[in-house]
C-alpha cells in the first residue's frame, strides 16, 4: 500500500526512559505522505511521550527521528523551528495562550514566521480563512475563557492549520469531550486531511475515532509496537491484547 | 546521620539551582540581542508591571514616610536635632529605605505574579505550544518580563522615594509648621549625587533579579497547579533573598567607592 508513496517520518528504534521506567523500547515507524495513523495504546503505554519526542518537546535516549529527510538530533535551533512550521501539532488540552483574544492567539505563529510568511500587513484574511475552515468565524474576537472545551479544540487545529502544515500530530483530540462534539471533532479532522492533504498521526484511545480516521494502526504496548495494520485487520485479530483495545 | 545527609543534599540542590539560574540569565543575555524584538509585549509589561504596581508602592512609600518622621521626631527634638530631620529622612529613604522596600513589596507582587503566570502557561503546555509552532517562547515570555522590571521597579524606587519624602514632609508641616520650600530645601541641600547614584543603580540589579527569579521558577514549573502555588510562593523567598544579597553587596561597594 505504501511502496509508492514518500515516507515523512521515520523512527527508528526509539527509546525513553525515565527513572527506572523504560517508557520506549525500541519504537520503530513510519508516516508515509497524506497518510493518517492512528497510535493506540494504554494510558502510559508512551504514546504521548513518542510525539513529545518527535516534535523536540522531550529529548530521546536512542533511536533516530527523521522529519521530511532531515533528522531531528544533528538539527541547528533554526532548522528545527522552520520544521516545525510544517508540522502542526494539537495538545490534549488545547493550550491557548489565555491571556490572548482568539485573533491574537492565531496571528501569534503566523507574525513570527518572516521568511515562510513574510511582513503581514493586516492578517485578519489569513486568520478568518483558518478560524473559517474549522467553522469558527465568529469567535474571532473572543478570549479563550469565553470558549467551550469543543470550539477550544477547534481553535487550537486552526493555529495549528494557519502555518499551513504538511503533518499534522493530534495528541488525544478527543479526549475529555462529549461523544457529540468528539464526532465533530473526529469529522473536522478528516475534512482537514481531504482538503489540505496532510499527513497525520492521531493519538487516541477512542475506537470511533481510530475506525473513521485511521488509515493504518499501531498498538504500542509496553514501549514497542505491538501491532500495526488497518482497523479492519487489527479488529479481526484474536490477539487477546489486541482485542482488549477493540471489545465493545 | 540523616541530617548530614540532608544537609549534604540541600547544598547539592542549591548549588544546582544556582548553577541552573546562572545558565537562565546566560540564556537572557545571548536572546536579548536576537532580532527581532517583542516591542509590543516588552510595552504590555512594563505597563503591567509599572502601572498596575503603582498604587501599592506609593501608599507604602507614603506610609513609610510619614511613620518614620513620626518616630524620629520626638527623639531628633530631644536631642535638639529638629532641623536636620529633613536630611535624616531624605537620606535614609533615598539610600537604603526606600530601594529595599520598594524592591521586596515588587518581590511579593511581581516576583509572584510573573512566576504563577509563566508556571500555569508551563503546566497548561502553552508554553510548549508556541514551541513547537517555532517561535521562541524565551524571548517572548521571558526577555521581555525581565527587561520590563529591569527598567521599571527603579522608576517604581524613585517614585516611592518621592512620595515617601512628601510623606514625612506632611508630618513636619503638621508638627512643626515646616514649609514646603523649607522642607525640600533642607532635603537637597542634604541628598549628594553619591547618595542617589549607587542608591538608584542596584534598583536596577534589584529589578533583574526579580524578574529572573519570577521567570525561572515559572519557566520550569512543574507538578500541575499544585506545582504552581509552589512556584510563585519560592519566586517570592528567593527574590527577596537575592534582593537582600544584592544589597548588601551594594552597600560594600559604595562603601570602598567613597570612603
Amino acid at each position: 500500500m505504501n511502496s509508492d508513496r514518500k515516507p515523512v517520518i521515520i523512527i527508528k528504534n526509539l527509546s525513553k526512559t525515565f527513572g527506572d521506567h523504560k517508557v520506549l523500547n525500541q519504537f520503530t515507524m513510519e508516516l508515509y505522505e497524506g497518510e493518517t495513523l492512528v497510535i493506540m495504546g494504554k494510558s502510559g503505554s508512551g504514546k504521548s511521550v513518542m510525539i513529545r519526542c518527535l516534535i523536540g518537546l522531550e529529548n530521546h535516549d536512542g533511536g533516530q527521528i527523521t522529519i521530511m529527510g532531515k533528522n531531528l538530533d544533528t538539527m541547528d535551533a533554526a532548522t528545527l523551528n522552520e520544521i516545525r512550521t510544517e508540522v502542526g501539532f494539537l495538545f490534549q488540552g488545547s493550550a491557548l495562550y489565555d491571556s490572548m483574544s482568539v485573533r491574537e492567539n492565531l496571528e501569534f505563529p503566523l507574525r513570527r514566521h518572516f521568511k515562510k510568511f513574510g511582513e503581514i500587513g493586516d492578517a485578519t484574511p489569513l486568520v478568518m480563512e483558518a478560524l473559517d475552515s474549522v467553522g469558527l468565524g465568529q469567535t474571532i474576537d473572543l478570549m479563550p475563557e469565553e470558549l467551550s472545551g469543543g470550539m477550544k479544540r477547534r481553535i487550537a487545529m486552526a493555529r495549528t492549520l494557519i502555518l499551513k502544515p504538511k503533518i499534522i500530530l493530534y495528541d488525544e483530540p478527543t479526549t475529555g469531550l462529549d461523544p457529540i462534539t468528539s464526532k465533530e471533532i473526529v469529522l473536522l479532522m478528516k475534512s482537514i486531511q481531504q482538503t489540505y492533504k496532510t499527513s497525520s498521526i492521531v493519538i487516541t484511545h477512542d475506537v470511533d475515532c481510530a475506525r473513521f480516521i485511521a488509515d493504518r494502526m499501531i498498538l504500542l504496548i509496553d514501549g514497542v509496537n505491538y501491532a500495526e495494520g488497518t482497523y479492519e485487520e487489527l479488529d479481526r485479530s484474536q490477539d487477546p491484547k489486541i482485542q482488549a483495545f477493540f471489545k465493545k | 546521620m540523616n541530617t548530614f545527609r540532608n544537609f549534604i543534599t540541600s547544598i547539592r540542590s542549591f548549588l544546582f539551582e544556582t548553577g541552573e539560574l546562572a545558565f537562565f540569565a546566560g540564556r537572557f543575555f545571548k536572546e536579548v540581542f536576537n532580532r527581532p524584538f517583542e516591542w509590543k509585549e516588552f510595552a504590555r509589561q512594563c505597563y503591567h508591571i509599572g502601572n498596575k504596581s503603582l498604587f501599592l508602592v506609593a501608599v507604602t512609600g507614603f506610609i513609610i514616610g510619614l511613620v518614620f518622621t513620626l518616630q524620629s521626631r520626638p527623639k531628633m527634638i530631644e536631642l535638639g536635632a529638629v532641623a536636620w530631620l529633613p536630611s535624616m529622612v531624605s537620606i535614609s529613604i533615598i539610600r537604603e529605605i526606600g530601594p529595599i522596600i520598594t524592591a521586596l513589596i515588587c518581590a511579593g507582587r511581581i516576583g509572584s505574579g510573573i512566576g504563577a503566570e509563566l508556571g500555569s502557561m508551563r503546566v497548561t503546555e502553552q508554553i510548549d505550544a508556541m514551541e513547537v509552532s517555532g517561535t521562541n517562547p524565551f524571548k517572548f515570555l521571558v526577555v521581555t518580563r525581565i527587561l520590563a522590571t529591569t527598567l521599571m521597579i527603579p522608576l517604581l524606587v524613585i517614585m516611592s522615594d518621592a512620595v515617601a519624602l512628601f510623606g514625612s514632609f506632611l508630618v513636619e508641616n503638621i508638627k512643626g509648621d515646616v514649609s514646603f520650600t523649607l522642607y525640600f530645601d533642607e532635603v537637597f541641600r542634604a541628598i549628594q549625587f553619591s547618595d542617589f547614584f549607587p542608591a538608584t543603580l542596584k534598583t536596577f540589579f534589584f529589578g533583574f533579579a526579580i524578574g529572573l527569579v519570577g521567570c525561572y521558577k515559572g519557566y520550569y514549573c512543574k507538578h500541575g497547579t499544585a506545582g504552581v502555588g509552589k512556584t510563585a510562593n519560592a519566586a517570592v523567598v528567593e527574590a527577596s533573598m537575592l534582593v537582600f544579597i544584592l544589597d548588601f553587596t551594594a552597600v560594600l561597594v559604595t562603601d570602598i567607592f567613597t570612603s
